[in-house]
């Protein structure tokens, strides 16, 4: 166990686990915003753009645009992120897919979050005379945003264990790290404990942080 | 919350606002699948002998149908194995031994948190070292495990919550008329939950037909392998891999629609259900986050 640990650099895997996590995380909330602000806008043709996004990313395995992303777009379309190091063109494509897949999630948690609010509530603050953007501000969002966090946070520690499928393009991440040890040493108990265990240090944490969050500032019904 | 409640009905200055609008979205589309089949043509992916092969019963008799049977046949197994498995250690954990509860609790929390991949990799391995199966059975009983031990842990959660979200009354009634804890948990319990996580267990299907694609990676030959195959053999990757997307988003969408179906059905007989991939739709490989707002709040994480 002791020489696989000083052997190969397990934490360095984790180290880019975390890297790929943060930056697809930004990536995702932010495309993931924007889907669910087109879900929720008055404007039919946007509601159908964003609707056709999530049925279409949801629906997809992320395995499969992983493998199109390099097989596909780089090899035959020539979309190529970082010309000159294949490593950085497989990682900026990783933090592409996996910002793109789960921001169909973080939209339909977002929209969860504004069906939580009871219709009463926005009646209410038309009815003492709030303007629309005093209602949105005042009354909705806020309450929108506590509704969401449960499953905002689940979506994120889904992020966190799916860049596991980013080793499928070889990114040497925790999944990549493990394949390599697995395929020189053989499979064993050990190793398989080292990796999950990792994932359960870095998911674990994060799970109890939301979910006493989500009480915390749970809306009172 | 439904739109409608969200906003006021238009006036005539706001109604030209979302026509402005739904012109700059159409606009906009329009522009990203002008650059996608742009550079789908530049690169002569367009090219019809390219995608002409889909019509011929060989490609699909000898890549297309293989791939959809090898992946629904790993999820139908996994599917069955996961619901034997989340039946036991969900009932383990509303025991009422304490130590019972404890292993079952750190057996569904574990296997919550340890991604999928990593199981398969682990598995494959320690399969193909000690021939456990013969060669050729060896991915898809690693796909089988993986999926079965991740997706069993989410089934359990889901027959915990869907204990906890029934009333009170229910085991209440069953203990004063003499029934033992036990057999208000087999026969009064049980039923109603299984009944209400009908739809969530479909939607979890969905779940499990995407994550079979992770069999790729340890040479299970599931629809997205085919295509590959198909891809090399017919040189268009890309419309191969169009073609797979296409037919797995068609399997998730119909298994999706049953979901909604049944939950229906289920509530036009008066009976609540938990929300699951059909209703809340934080679905996919999120566990059900519903399982947040029925009985143990957050508990989705």
């Amino acid at each position: 166990m002791g020489d696989i640990l000083s052997q190969y650099d397990v934490l360095g895997a984790f180290w880019l686990t975390i890297q790929l996590a943060v930056f697809s995380a930004v990536g995702a909330l932010l495309l993931g915003t924007v889907v669910a602000v087109m879900r929720v806008s008055p404007v039919r043709i946007l509601q159908m753009l964003g609707t056709w996004y999530v049925n279409t990313f949801r629906n997809t395995p992320l395995t499969l645009l992983m493998v199109f992303a390099i097989l596909g777009a780089t090899f035959i379309l020539g979309i190529n992120l970082a010309p000159g190091s294949i490593n950085d063109n497989n990682f900026r494509w990783a933090v592409v897919m996996l910002s793109v897949y789960h921001a169909a999630f973080v939209c339909e948690a977002l929209r969860s979050g504004v069906n939580t609010v009871p219709a009463g509530q926005a009646e209410a603050a038309r009815a003492i005379g709030l303007t629309f953007g005093q209602t949105m501000s005042q009354v909705i969002l806020p309450q929108a945003f506590r509704g969401a966090i449960a499953p905002l946070g689940s979506t994120l520690i889904a992020l966190i264990k799916n860049t596991t499928v980013a080793a499928i393009i070889g990114n040497q991440e925790a999944a990549g790290q493990m394949s390599e040890i697995v395929e020189n040493e053989g499979s064993s108990i050990g190793i398989f404990l080292i990796f999950a265990l990792g994932f359960v240090i870095l998911t674990l944490p994060l799970g109890l942080l939301f979910t006493s969050m989500s009480r915390r500032l749970a809306v009172k019904r | 919350m439904s739109t409608s409640v969200l906003f006021d009905a238009p006036g005539p200055k706001a109604r030209r606002r979302h026509a402005l609008l739904a012109a700059l979205g159409l606009l906009i589309a329009l522009g990203a699948l002008y650059v996608v089949l742009r550079k789908m043509g530049d690169a002569g992916q367009l090219q019809k002998d390219l995608w002409s092969p889909f019509l011929t019963a060989e490609v699909w008799q000898e890549y297309l149908l293989p791939g959809i049977w090898g992946t629904l046949k790993a999820a139908a197994i996994s599917m069955v194995l996961a619901g034997i498995f989340g039946l036991v250690f969900g009932m383990g954990r509303l025991s009422h031994l304490s130590a019972v509860r404890w292993v079952s609790s750190i057996v569904v929390e574990f296997f919550r948190s340890v991604p999928v991949l990593i199981m398969m990799i682990f598995f494959f391995g320690v399969y193909a070292d000690n021939n456990v199966f013969a060669t050729e059975v060896n991915p898809l009983a690693a796909v089988v495990t993986g999926l079965t031990l991740y997706n069993g842990s989410v089934v359990a959660e889901l027959v915990r919550s869907g204990v906890y979200s029934l009333p009170a009354g229910q085991s209440e009634a069953g203990l004063s008329i003499g029934l033992s804890r036990g057999q208000v948990l087999r026969s009064i319990q049980l039923p109603q939950a299984l009944t209400a996580m009908l739809p969530a267990l479909i939607g979890q299907m969905v779940v499990v037909v995407k994550d079979s694609a992770l069999g790729y990676a340890i040479t299970y030959l599931e629809l997205l392998n085919w295509s590959k195959t198909l891809g090399s053999a017919y040189a268009n990757t890309v419309p191969a891999y169009i073609v797979a997307a296409f037919l797995f988003i068609t399997m998730n969408y119909v298994l999706t629609v049953i979901a909604r179906m049944v939950e229906q059905r289920l509530s036009r007989r008066g009976r609540t259900t938990l929300p699951g991939v059909a209703t809340t739709p934080t679905g996919g490989d999120v566990e059900p986050a519903a399982a947040g707002t029925v009985g143990a709040p957050g508990r989705g994480m």
